[in-house]
């Protein structure tokens, strides 16, 4: 008895209270800034070090939805481009995960592009089926994070399920190889109307590395209309929790 | 006996001094080596040239700290070789791999089916859909399909019982979901950055360990030994990767039994664990902080006191846990005597790793074939022998303590030394030519190895990269054999084996 009320009393309180606000470590690579100064032959020496083809040669923005954020583009070139610890880099448009040069504008899913059903029907209780379609293990662990004693996402009614019939929605990660294709779209079709889908981790949004590989089959993720993407490698618990909440308007 | 002693880990050997053997030399010089106890193959793999195909072996001598390198070469449309499986049964994933990727059939192989689908297979007509499952006709026996999506948030795989009542009497894993063709994006790659990202996505909850394995490998190529701040840097970043992940581990198995504050308790300390890596390096797994050449992210005296200090919190911590946990009696009635693996099992299966180590198996890199600041150290690697889940869930107690010494012990001579700044890491590294490299590392699951083969001008040929899980995944259908089929998550976390990592 006594050895449980130490552990309890080293655990302490866990719990982070304001989600949205939680500083994480200044070396955290979130949100990138570009300055608008870059040149473009800097941009082409850039875009073509980088190794995850996430930086456009001709404008200098970088897509995080490709992004791998390895950090070598700003050790690069460290006058123009940094990344910030902002985590809150999910949004409900592919275009929006493109940072332009110039752009210190934060990152959001934008209201009007949010069905009206899905707040509707999950901002009280949202139930989500993780699919890992030949992820690395890594956005599954901070999926799972999502909800331990630290993030408890718990809270806000958001939880994975075991069944699809239970969900309300299907979160994917990695970049959906051919072997998982039909395991991946029959879990879908399981999963009652109306429906979400959230995309989490660079490999699941692009495919990342992967992209060029005969290995994938990225055929669903193409055919359907994506809710949340949550950028990341691994995707951050707050990235994933923060775009979540926005997206529920909670 | 023809082969290449390589004594160093890593090592590096010109390809025209790997001998190459006739097949029933090449056979029985394999069986001979690994009669004995020391030995076990560490890979198996094939490279194609021309319309030639080398067979290259890896067999590992861990009393000697030596690796014997030989080789044989058949046309490439070779049709039939005979079985090494069926005189010693670890080669069985290899055979298996080479029969699913070359059409060549084993003749003697008890178990010849395909491993992973991947998508350079040679029978385009065997799918994921048509796998050969081994079946029992009976009318008291029933089938349970398990996956390939599961009930947690973890990568698919499918698992299939035969079942008497609630009793399995055989397990058969189907494994190839994961598949992504990195091998072949590896060996394609011509970017030393992007093979390193690639080697850390081989499994997120390995980044270290294989990025590591790879930048070795790299490294041996051009003949660059890392000045010792770098393989202080890289140790205790192998060895934070272990506490987070054996905490992260014991917080699973509490979970499994349904006891919340064991969960809940180590949960938030693999948190602190992971946070202290990205304080370090920005990244909770601690992706980009290790690369060929040096490091982005080098050590500072600040950076060292802050990892000692959290870690230090956590053992005290974790270990108040873990004497909770290992105490309750609820807890050691759901682990003791299940799924249990026995040394001769684990020995027969070629066993690496942790879960090799807890069924009495001593086999750890760190002392066979020490690598980076290990080789400063006289590591003995822990063990128990009654390989149940209570043995698998201990050693993860028993390994991180000794992960908390060595990475103190490191930091404070780091410290106390005043060591130089770690090197940026060098992309432009110039291979040798003609040159095969070799480097093992021991991540948390176990035996790591990586090799890159060049040709004449220096550019990557091939390269193998091996997770350790591939070895373990029989001893997972073993451990669950004749247990109540309701054991089966909890044995299955207790191995906690990576499916990315068996598909690549």
């Amino acid at each position: 008895m006594l050895n449980e009320l130490k552990v309890l009393s080293d655990h302490g309180r866990q719990y982070i209270s304001d989600l949205r606000n939680k500083p994480v470590s200044e070396r955290f690579r979130g949100r990138p800034v570009i300055s608008g100064e870059i040149t473009s032959n800097e941009i082409k020496e850039v875009s073509a070090m980088c190794p995850a083809m996430a930086i456009d040669s001709r404008c200098g923005a970088i897509d995080l939805g490709k992004c791998l954020f390895c950090n070598e583009c700003a050790l690069m070139l460290p006058q123009r481009i940094s990344f910030t610890n902002d985590y809150r880099i999910s949004a409900n448009r592919r275009e929006d995960l493109i940072v332009r040069p110039g752009q210190t504008s934060q990152i959001r899913p934008g209201e009007v592009y949010i069905r009206k059903e899905v707040r509707h029907l999950f901002s009280k209780a949202l139930k989500l089926r993780e699919v890992s379609a030949a992820g690395d293990n890594s956005c599954e662990m901070e999926l799972t994070a999502a909800g331990n004693v630290n993030f408890d996402m718990g809270r806000f009614g958001i939880e994975f399920v075991a069944s699809p019939r239970h969900a309300d929605g299907v979160v994917i990660t990695g970049p959906v190889s051919e072997n998982m294709a039909e395991a991946l779209k029959m879990t879908y079709d399981a999963i009652p109307d109306p429906k979400i889908i959230i995309l989490v981790g660079t490999d699941a949004i692009s495919g990342g590395l992967f992209a060029g590989s005969r290995a994938l089959n990225r055929k669903f993720i193409d055919e359907h209309t994506v809710d949340l993407y949550v950028p990341g490698n691994p995707a951050h618990p707050l990235t994933f929790i923060n775009g979540v909440l926005d997206l529920l308007g909670i | 006996m023809e082969f290449y002693r390589l004594k160093n880990n890593p090592g590096a050997v010109n390809v025209s001094d790997i001998p190459v053997l006739e097949y029933d030399a090449f056979t029985e010089q394999t069986l001979t080596l690994l009669k004995k106890r020391e030995h076990h193959a560490v890979d198996y793999f094939t490279t194609c040239t021309g319309n030639k195909l080398r067979f290259f072996i890896l067999i590992a001598g861990d009393d000697t700290h030596t690796i014997y390198l030989y080789s044989h070469v058949q046309d490439r449309n070779v049709k039939v070789l005979n079985s090494l499986t069926a005189h010693h049964y670890p080669m069985h994933v290899f055979e298996r791999e080479i029969f699913e990727e070359h059409g060549i059939l084993f003749v003697g192989h008890p178990w010849l089916k395909p491993l992973r689908y991947p998508n350079e297979r040679a029978d385009r007509n065997a799918a994921m859909s048509n796998y050969p499952f081994y079946t029992i006709e009976s009318e008291e026996l029933h089938e349970v399909g398990v996956g390939p999506v599961h009930a947690g948030v973890i990568e698919p795989g499918h698992f299939r019982f035969i079942c008497h009542g609630e009793n399995v009497l055989h397990l058969e894993i189907q494994l190839g979901y994961q598949h992504r063709g990195l091998s072949g994006l590896f060996a394609s790659s011509r970017n030393m950055l992007h093979r390193a990202l690639l080697a850390e996505s081989i499994a997120g909850d390995s980044a270290i360990g294989h990025v590591l394995a790879f930048s070795q490998a790299a490294e041996a190529l051009c003949s660059f030994i890392p000045p010792s701040t770098l393989q202080t840097e890289r140790i205790v970043a192998l060895e934070m990767e272990r506490i987070a992940v054996h905490i992260g581990d014991t917080a699973a198995l509490c979970g499994d039994v349904g006891y919340q504050l064991g969960q809940a308790a180590c949960e938030a300390l693999r948190t602190i664990v992971i946070n202290t890596m990205q304080d370090w390096c920005g990244n909770r797994f601690g992706k980009g902080l290790i690369r060929p050449g040096g490091t982005n992210f080098p050590l500072s005296a600040d950076i060292a006191g802050h990892i000692m200090e959290k870690l230090d919190e956590v053992r005290k911590r974790f270990g108040n846990a873990a004497d909770l946990v290992y105490n309750n009696t609820g807890i050691l009635s759901r682990f003791e005597n299940t799924g249990t693996v026995s040394l001769a099992q684990a020995r027969h299966l070629g066993a690496v790793g942790v879960s090799a180590r807890a069924s009495g198996l001593k086999r750890d890199v760190r002392a066979s074939h020490p690598f980076q600041a290990y080789t400063e150290m006289k590591y003995s690697p822990p063990a128990l022998d009654t390989g149940d889940v209570l043995a698998r869930g201990y050693m993860r107690k028993l390994e991180a303590d000794i992960s908390f010494m060595v990475i103190m012990k490191l930091l404070d001579t780091f410290r106390e030394s005043g060591s130089d700044i770690s090197p940026k890491p060098d992309y432009l590294m110039k291979f040798k030519p003609e040159t095969l490299s070799v480097s093992l590392t021991e991540g948390w699951r176990g035996e790591i190895s990586h090799c890159i083969i060049t040709d004449e001008t220096g550019e990557v040929l091939a390269a193998r990269l091996k997770d350790p899980s591939i070895h373990n995944w029989t001893m997972l259908a073993l451990a669950v054999r004749g247990a109540e089929i309701s054991d089966f998550p909890l044995c299955n976390k207790s191995f906690n084996l990576s499916y990315c990592g068996h598909d690549l």
